[in-house]
């Protein structure tokens, strides 16, 4: 071997042996990257994998059902049919939409939103192409199915309201969450969610509501669901069980008719509301479907409100029914005796002012009970100077009045009673004595809730209980008391005998042939109510339209007619109901409010539990009767 | 002693014998790296042969009896065809650039009617046998001469001129670097070496402005890839993902989810090595390396074993060839180089990096048959 054949030999080894080294090097860094991919930041990229391939989809629960206190379903989920279309699979898009429009007839706008849709989505997302089919267009839609490639039908849920107008103030209804109402439950990232916006829906709305489930699927890389990984179904929304009895409910909601009233009907021992009506009032399915704008015109711009429950956010002059009130506190100071009489002339002097009995001529000599049963406006009068106006209010102050009652449904007003702090605070003047007669006939500065009025009268006839009223008996199965309730009711600090005089005063407003709500009584005595009559004015009656002559309330124009009121309560044996009507502009409380009392406590009455079994332990009494005969 | 011509074979064994003769062992490397090639792109298409595990064997078949007629062929044969077919390649790879298929982006073809060539391909051998038969001639003392390096230097830069005008950033490294491991194994000084790299630094900047948006963009991204996760990063992301979530032991073959699901891309080509480590971990990844190391194990023995220089060069050149398609390919799937679009040899589909790779590999197996051939280095010198 020559020479250079050695040298080179020995160079190129030499050589090669740095290159192999370059070689290890340069792949043991390759190694050394995957170590740190592969083992060090495993974790890390494995958690990108899932997050790639992983989409979580949350799945609504349904909301839960309201019943009345019978369990018929006032507010339920109705399914609801909607039309699909994958466009990747329904071949030519066109054709497809003309054999649809047989069916649903399709717009030329309803076109071009779905085109529009299809340009820009994946041709694997479904597109609705329409809402709240009928069950009959379902129908032709799946006969039709084979000429219809790539469309669907999916079912979604949507509140329904049974009975429409009668539980419109009691229920509320569910809409789309506003940006306030926006929190942290995922749920509401969902489009098209319904949360509560007013009524028992409102308040119980977290209840109500459940808690989102949620699919874990696997996408690939384009978004398309491979399979389904897990799911959790979450939890369905708790049902709510009302107080109302449905029957009650739509009887007053009847009887108030077309007027513009609000009635509240309590179980006087235990706060439970068994009837709450407001009139008019409006379809909440409306709200569900979408209402036109001409139709939400037309319920704001109505003077009779149709949208505001007035036997919570009414607030009234609650006129004589507030003398009950003024005969409790003089008997509870100790100053008055029931039995002392007031020779009622017709009129009072009070400095250089006069103030009128609403009888010309006078009552003449009254007792308490009597004044109270023909409503003797002097005997009041005379009765509020004695003891004084704090007296007054503080006895208005227990029976629940000028505070908001924690009533379970939303937009509760506190109404007012004045005292001369409250005056001195408010418009810089002291009290003016004139004020005190004003307050004790229930006039002035005096504002109160129908739902107020029932609270009072329950506290009056339950023998001083403070029942705080309510409409919800239950939420979920085994569920919590209604809010804010305490567990057990407290005294509201005021004699029996002061009460039970004040009682048979309001048995004696029914029942004596004097009194002011006499034609009003109910005869059957086991059903016989007693009760308080009311007209509180709208306007301060002049001197110089006195002098004239006070024109009759049907000759005044509506919204300056007097308001009527009727407090009441039944059986007299043993108060167990009691009930307020306030007709707006309805005139004279007992012509216009004592009659929808009357009926409404009959039938209360007599869809009573209690009742019904008495019947059929008669039936049974009647037929071992017979037997036996 | 006989006196035997440059070109001209002492005694011809016969084919026969010659069979005999091959490596078994790197034969049988080639066969178990194919092998895991060809499970990666069945468990690639979900577990189906179609579309590409069925093509890529059939491929193969073809190209392993090239890969044996290959060996089979003198070394002397080849030495004295390379300036022939370094030439022809050379023209081929004009003709395309010229008047070429312009296809998708970097892709250029010849169509052979069943088969495509890419020239650029086939010049990652003509050059490397260009250059051993050009060393093959030096002494030690000529390759410190400048003079002497022109020619080889020339030989380099034509086909690398026109492949970067293609552009194609991973062949005109391969051909760049598998030359200079021949220019280094004969002997150069390592002067030439540095003097080259300064002077390949100082034109970075230059031809920084003739690359391609889509290439500025690449290197921009392998830079940092997270900028652009969506877009031009989403290679480089999804692949260091992929591979990362696979940990030590993978997520089983045919269960890695990133490949299945489409977030990888290419994954049956380029990205390949990727899948392969999201299913079988750290370890079926360090395997397969390992399977490689012993491949370029072999082709060092090989090119150290030869007794003529021609082979010992060429066997280096070839060897560094298939190192630089597997270590461009894994580092730029792991993130430590720009995609350049290089293939993992013998695993990844397509038919032209496979024809190419055998080839090489029947070049290696060429010369280990032809071993003992002894050539002399002048024409005139014959054997000593």
């Amino acid at each position: 071997m020559q020479q250079y054949e050695l040298v080179r030999s020995k160079s190129f080894s030499r050589r090669v042996a740095v290159l192999g080294g370059m070689k290890i090097f340069l792949l043991s860094l390759v190694g050394g990257q995957l170590y740190n991919l592969q083992i060090r930041k495993s974790d890390k990229y494995r958690t990108k994998a899932d997050e790639n391939r992983i989409n979580i989809r949350l799945l609504a629960p349904p909301r839960g059902r309201i019943f009345d206190r019978w369990g018929q379903p006032v507010a339920q989920n109705k399914q609801n049919y909607r039309l699909v279309l994958v466009p990747e699979q329904a071949g030519d898009i066109m054709t497809v939409l003309q054999t649809l429009s047989k069916t649903v007839p399709l717009v030329e706008a309803d076109h071009e939103r779905i085109m529009e849709e299809i340009r820009h989505r994946r041709s694997f997302i479904p597109i609705t192409v329409r809402e709240h089919l009928s069950w009959s267009q379902v129908a032709e839609i799946e006969f039709d199915a084979p000429y219809l490639p790539g469309v669907s039908i999916e079912t979604g849920e949507i509140r329904q309201y049974p009975f429409g107008a009668t539980f419109a103030h009691v229920i509320g209804y569910v809409g789309l969450a506003t940006t306030e109402e926006i929190t942290n439950d995922p749920l509401l990232q969902l489009p098209g969610f319904s949360v509560g916006k007013n009524g028992v829906e409102k308040t119980y709305d977290s209840e109500l509501r459940g808690r989102a489930g949620n699919v874990h699927v696997e996408v690939n890389a384009h978004g398309r669901i491979i399979r389904e990984l897990d799911r959790d179904e979450g939890r369905a929304g708790d049902d709510v069980t009302l107080t109302i009895d449905a029957g009650i409910q739509e009887y007053t909601a009847a009887r108030l008719g077309a007027e513009s009233a609000s009635a509240a009907v309590l179980n006087v021992k235990t706060g439970e509301c068994v009837s709450i009506v407001s009139t008019p009032s409006f379809d909440p399915n409306s709200f569900i479907q979408g209402l036109t704008k001409r139709q939400w015109g037309e319920l704001v711009n109505n003077h009779r409100a149709p949208l505001i429950n007035k036997a919570i956010a009414g607030q009234y002059p609650p006129g004589s029914v507030f003398k009950l009130i003024v005969a409790l506190a003089a008997l509870e100071s100790g100053l008055v005796d029931h039995k002392q009489r007031v020779n009622c002339v017709g009129h009072v002097q009070l400095g250089n002012r006069t103030f009128h009995c609403w009888r010309r001529g006078g009552h003449g000599s009254v007792s308490m009970i009597a004044a109270i049963a023909q409503s003797c406006v002097v005997y009041f009068y005379d009765l509020a100077l004695k003891i004084g106006v704090e007296r007054i209010t503080d006895a208005a102050v227990r029976l629940g009045l000028g505070e908001v009652s924690g009533f379970d449904l939303p937009g509760e007003q506190d109404g007012l009673v004045p005292t001369p702090d409250w005056k001195l605070a408010n418009y810089d003047e002291p009290w003016q004595k004139g004020e005190t007669l004003n307050t004790a006939i229930g006039q002035g500065y005096l504002l109160v809730t129908p739902l107020q009025l029932a609270v009072m009268t329950a506290r009056l006839v339950n023998g001083g209980i403070a029942v705080i009223p309510h409409l919800t008996k239950h939420v979920g199965e085994f569920g919590p008391a209604p809010k804010n309730l305490p567990y057990t009711y407290s005294e509201i600090g005021l004699g029996k005998e002061s009460l039970s005089i004040i009682k048979r005063g309001m048995e004696h407003v029914v029942n004596n042939t004097k009194g002011t709500a006499y034609k009003a009584r109910i005869e059957e005595p086991r059903f016989a109510m007693g009760g308080k009559t009311g007209t509180s004015q709208v306007r301060g009656i002049s001197i110089r339209e006195r002098e004239a002559g006070v024109k009759k309330n049907e000759e005044r124009p509506w919204v300056e007619r007097d308001h009527a009121l009727f407090v009441g309560y039944a059986p007299i044996s043993d108060p167990t109901y009691a009930a307020a009507v306030i007709v707006e502009h309805g005139g004279s409380g007992s012509k216009m409010a004592a009659p929808m009392v009357h009926d409404i406590l009959l039938e209360a009455q007599k869809r009573d539990p209690v009742s019904r079994v008495s019947l059929y332990q008669r039936m049974r009494r009647a037929k071992k009767e017979d037997q036996l005969g | 002693m006989i006196n035997v011509r440059f070109g001209e074979t002492t005694n011809t064994p016969s084919l026969v014998e010659k069979l005999g003769n091959m490596s078994w062992g790197l034969l049988a490397l080639t066969v178990i790296i194919a092998c895991i090639g060809l499970g990666m792109l069945y468990s690639a298409a979900d577990g189906n042969l179609e579309p590409w595990a069925s093509r890529q064997f059939i491929r193969f078949m073809v190209g392993f009896l090239i890969l044996v007629a290959i060996a089979l062929v003198n070394i002397r044969i080849w030495m004295r065809w390379a300036y022939f077919l370094y030439g022809v390649t050379l023209v081929t790879l004009f003709a395309v650039e010229t008047y070429g298929f312009i296809g998708m982006g970097a892709q250029r073809w010849i169509s052979l009617g069943w088969f495509q060539i890419q020239p650029s391909e086939l010049m990652k051998i003509a050059l490397i046998l260009a250059l051993a038969r050009y060393f093959h001639r030096t002494i030690l003392e000529d390759t410190r001469r400048p003079v002497i390096l022109i020619a080889p230097v020339l030989m380099v830069m034509a086909p690398t001129i026109m492949v970067l005008r293609q552009p194609d950033l991973g062949t005109a490294a391969m051909l760049v670097i598998g030359a200079a491991a021949v220019f280094f194994v004969s002997g150069v000084a390592i002067r030439y070496f540095l003097f080259a790299g300064i002077l390949a630094a100082s034109v970075i900047p230059l031809a920084w402005q003739f690359l391609r948006e889509y290439q500025k963009e690449r290197i921009l991204t392998f830079i940092n890839p997270e900028a652009d996760p969506l877009g031009a990063g989403y290679h480089i992301l999804q692949s260091k993902i992929a591979l990362g979530s696979g940990g030590l032991f993978g997520r089983g073959f045919m269960h890695g989810t990133q490949s299945h699901l489409n977030f990888l891309p290419e994954h049956q080509t380029d990205f390949i090595f990727t899948m392969l480590a999201e299913e079988l971990g750290l370890i079926g990844a360090l395997g397969l390396i390992t399977l490689y190391i012993f491949l370029f194990g072999y082709g060092f023995a090989i090119a150290l074993r030869s007794r003529n220089h021609f082979g010992r060069l060429l066997g280096i050149g070839l060897t560094t060839t298939l190192f630089l398609y597997v270590f461009i390919n894994i580092a730029m799937v792991a993130g430590l180089v720009p995609v350049v679009g290089v293939p993992l040899p013998l695993v990844s589909y397509g038919g032209t990096a496979m024809m190419t790779v055998l080839a090489s590999l029947g070049l290696l197996m060429s010369i280990y048959v032809h071993r003992d051939e002894q050539i002399g280095r002048l024409r005139s010198e014959g054997l000593n």
